[in-house]
């Protein structure tokens, strides 16, 4: 179980199989870092819903653009960042896809899906000038009891996003 | 693993067997070329048996929905089978559920169509 602070930036294109690149990648180290089958479950398809809509709506599917994905985990939570080079947009101004109107809708669902998951999720303009998701998954609670002489350690007090 | 679909008559209606990943790309596509191929055939009475599909995003989803409406604008009806617990969760949590025709048996779907 790893307690030292990690970051992983990959720069990805803007082509479909850096949306599974993507995911892989993002399992691989929540799963090194103790989250559990479902956890992973649901970092993995936030972190695939991420880049489907830097990949989509910021980067309109331009070969030329590129999608930078970041990775933080402290001793307290895994974070996500997926930014575009599109225009950004405002997360008020999208339309709620369980509102009657938006149920037949055939898109629109990835930022509820990541809002769903995550326990933390915001979008902010980005360096790029486009979007950049922000997300974070609390790391779960370890065993305090651990043999390893780092429990004292990962005992972190809960706190607010 | 990415998508596979077979399909089998079952007297008027149609039984599509998927296995795999519906997910952006060739997995969406898969689908929509599968079911616009049945109704090109006239089949308009289709069950898509989803008990191999372990994941489904976003996208996916979005295709779920427009065979869905696809099928029913040509006036037939498509009706979803054996749904694994991860798609059950997450037509679910969308809303879809009850959107959907939700059959646990093949039989029952079959006797559903009109």
């Amino acid at each position: 179980m790893g307690t030292d602070p990690k970051h992983i930036e990959i720069t990805l294109e803007t082509q479909v199989e850096s949306v599974n690149l993507a995911e892989e990648m993002c399992i691989r180290v929540a799963e090194a870092a103790g989250f559990g089958e479902d956890d992973c479950y649901k970092i993995g398809m936030s972190v695939r819903e991420g880049v489907i809509n830097a990949f989509h709506y910021g980067n309109q599917e331009r070969p030329e653009k590129k999608i930078h994905l970041a990775v933080d985990l402290t001793r307290e939570k895994m974070i996500i960042h997926v930014l575009d080079e599109g225009s950004g947009f405002t997360l008020a101004n999208v339309p709620d896809p369980l509102a009657e109107e938006n149920l037949l809708s055939t898109s629109g669902r990835g930022i509820f899906l990541m809002r769903a998951f995550m326990d933390e999720f915001d979008v902010v303009p980005g360096r790029t000038g486009g979007a950049e998701i922000v997300m974070a998954k609390k790391l779960p609670l370890q065993d305090n009891q651990g043999t390893n002489g780092q429990g004292g350690q990962g005992a972190s007090p809960h706190q607010g996003a | 693993m990415p998508l596979r679909a077979t399909h089998r008559d079952a007297g008027q209606s149609t039984v599509v067997d998927l296995s795999g990943k519906i997910t952006l790309g060739e997995g969406s596509a898969l689908l929509r070329t599968t079911v616009r191929g049945l109704l090109d055939d006239k089949r308009t009475n289709i069950v898509l048996n989803l008990a191999d599909v372990d994941y489904i995003d976003s996208s996916g989803i979005g295709e779920l929905v427009s065979a869905y409406t696809t099928v029913k604008g040509r006036g037939g009806e498509l009706k979803l089978l054996h749904l694994t617990k991860k798609v059950h969760d997450l037509l679910q949590l969308t809303k879809l559920y009850t959107v959907f025709d939700v059959y646990t048996e093949e039989s029952a779907a079959l006797n559903s169509f009109q």
